[in-house]
């Protein structure tokens, strides 16, 4: 357990490591970063300046590695818009995104996982396959389309939930519901598919043969073994609800996460670019790291192999 | 002696044009081992299936006789059938390897067949468990309880699996080939320990298996299946010392009999395969197969008996001799 642990912990650094240099080269990538900084009115001298008060005019390795260090020990370095630490700024807003993100996980976990059981349970009939055709129609849903509408429906017509900001709970509501309605259809279709497999198999004959309760037969010995795909990619949609939710920040007009890297790029503020990307992806390697160690805890095999 | 397991004209057809099992009828006697003998693809596994109520989705189930212990169970609920499913008939399956879930211990798994049918603490439940796991020859049960399946050989699994099926002093057991996927030390193992088991515990087996050997070393019985029906019935002195029906004896040619086929000779086989019988079939199954079959066999297969408790499904005589082939 403890080895598995730990070449889990070794392979996230190293992707850590990654996103660190390849979210650091994309921004310097985007053309001489003093020269946007400064505006279109500015004189040369201006830009001269600028990039010695930001240290741009050090080699690349040196910046490089400035950055890393200091992220490695919290500090991202200061906004240039909001003249405020990157770290502090991505604190703030970082309530409203996780609240977001799983309030949108566990509404499509709520949905998607007792829907695909019953599916599997009646795989082939009318109401498996009606179930994966609304899977497959929600998949191609594109989501401001869907936020739009939720909010013209029951926001501006029927009055029911708020539109705009989250000064209440009910303000996660709908863009809630709009997050999760991506991650449904997947979460859906792995839960049947993997329950589909798990009682077809012979362990369940066995639990069937033991004069198990329907119950448990199902929820017991099946969902278990089916659990581990629907794990990981909840980890994973999660992670896409944190980051995706840039476009849903926007459309309810919510000041999270998402909403200040979209800020920030339209307005060339890079160290808060390069500091959301890579709190991100940061993010994303946690949460699959979660799920590596979920699945160990659900499926003995992983253990000790 | 009387009879615990009472089935008659068991028929079983999937959603197909098919029919898997076309009327079997089988009597196991309260403590002895009957086998169900027969190539695969004969039916045998779809019949032991029917009787526990435990066929694929889409299998519709047939009788004219379904009786455990005295009690029509043909007609019970999922919910009634289940309730005698791992207590008084318990069941265990050629696939060792798969058949035990890999999520939970050997404890978790065996305790609970306890604790659904006779309640109780699960404390209990894994003292007996441990007690089981003991008697059916694994060391260290502490141990093993608290084991993973993947954890575990095949044959300590299938050991595993036996123990569970015994967990509420069933009165029948159905083996589904319990040994086809073992080593043959193991499966000797295995073999013995049934027998035991049997002795001890005075519990009827219902033995599924293709393998002859099997069938002269365990069955007091033997009910020989070809394409869906039972073609042969009778104790297991009587069958080996007369079979009579042609599949029967094609059956024992193919077996070598250490001074009964000569060094050299070579063995029988029965030519063709197992045919696919189409829904409304009539005749004999085996007559395209069979070197003595005539147009009378298209139509009509009498049922005779040899002698009392050896009946066979053919028009040939009793003593009927094959005539050398020209």
């Amino acid at each position: 357990m403890l080895v598995f642990f730990g070449r889990r912990l070794l392979v996230a650094l190293l992707v850590t490591l990654t996103v660190l240099t390849v979210s650091f080269a994309l921004t310097r990538l985007s053309g001489d970063l003093a020269i946007a900084i400064a505006g279109p009115q500015a004189t040369e001298q201006d830009i001269i300046i600028i990039r010695k008060a930001y240290g741009l005019d050090r080699p690349v390795v040196v910046q490089f590695v400035d950055w890393v260090v200091s992220a490695a020990s919290g500090d991202l370095g200061r906004s240039y818009i909001y003249h405020e630490p990157v770290a502090r700024l991505i604190k703030d807003r970082l309530p409203v995104t996780l609240t977001l993100g799983l309030t949108g996980l566990l509404i499509a976990m709520a949905t998607a996982i007792p829907i695909g059981i019953l599916a599997a349970m009646r795989e082939g009939t009318l109401f498996d396959r009606g179930i994966m055709m609304i899977a497959v129609i929600g998949q191609a849903m594109p989501s401001f389309w869907l936020g739009l509408l939720l909010i013209i429906t029951f926001g501006l017509k029927l009055g029911w939930l708020p539109i705009s900001g989250v000064d209440e709970w009910d303000g996660y509501v709908l863009p809630g519901i709009v997050l999760a309605f991506a991650a449904i259809p997947a979460m859906m279709r792995l839960t049947r598919s993997g329950m589909v497999d798990a009682l077809a198999s012979d362990y369940i004959r066995t639990a069937r043969a033991k004069g198990l309760s329907r119950a448990s037969i199902v929820l017991k010995h099946a969902l278990r073994n089916a659990a581990m795909p629907v794990v990981a990619v909840a980890a994973v949609q999660l992670g896409f609800m944190l980051s995706g939710s840039v476009v849903i920040e926007s459309v309810f007009a919510l000041h999270g996460v998402g909403y200040l890297g979209w800020e920030s790029i339209s307005k060339n503020d890079f160290p808060v670019v390069q500091a959301v990307v890579l709190f991100l992806a940061v993010v994303y390697i946690f949460l699959t790291l979660m799920a590596d160690l979920l699945n160990a805890f659900l499926d003995p095999r992983l253990r000790t192999s | 002696m009387s009879t615990l397991l009472d089935v008659q004209d068991l028929r079983v057809r999937f959603n197909t044009a098919a029919e898997a099992v076309r009327g079997v009828s089988v009597r196991v006697e309260t403590g002895e081992t009957h086998c169900l003998v027969g190539e695969s693809g004969c039916g045998k596994s779809v019949s032991a299936l029917a009787v526990m109520g435990l066929l694929a989705k889409g299998g519709i189930r047939t009788a004219d006789r379904l009786e455990f212990a005295g009690q029509d169970i043909s007609r019970l609920s999922e919910r009634q059938m289940s309730r005698l499913r791992g207590d008084k008939i318990a069941m265990i399956f050629q696939e060792p390897m798969t058949s035990l879930n890999p999520a939970y211990t050997v404890g978790s798994q065996m305790a609970e067949v306890r604790m659904r049918h006779r309640g109780g603490s699960k404390r209990e439940a894994l003292d007996r468990a441990a007690a089981l796991l003991g008697r059916v020859g694994i060391t260290a049960p502490g141990m093993r309880l608290a084991q993973y399946p993947h954890q575990l050989s095949g044959g300590l699994r299938q050991r595993v699996m036996i123990a569970m099926a015994l967990m509420c002093d069933p009165e029948l057991l159905i083996a589904d080939e319990p040994t086809t996927a073992l080593d043959v030390t193991v499966q000797a193992q295995i073999l013995r320990l049934l027998m035991e088991l049997q002795r001890e515990l005075g519990l009827a087996i219902l033995l599924i298996t293709h393998d002859l050997g099997i069938v002269a070393r365990m069955a007091h019985r033997v009910s020989v299946m070809y394409a869906g029906k039972v073609v042969e019935s009778a104790t297991a002195d009587s069958l080996f010392a007369a079979p009579t029906h042609p599949y029967t004896r094609g059956l024992l040619d193919c077996v070598p009999i250490p001074g009964k086929v000569a060094r050299g000779a070579p063995l029988g086989s029965i030519p063709g395969t197992v045919p696919r019988i189409p829904l409304g079939f009539q005749g004999c199954g085996f007559r395209d197969r069979c070197a003595h079959a005539d147009a009378s066999c298209a139509t009509i297969v009498p049922q005779q008996t040899r002698q009392p408790g050896h009946a066979y499904a053919c028009r040939l005589p009793a003593g009927w001799v094959a005539e050398p082939v020209a």
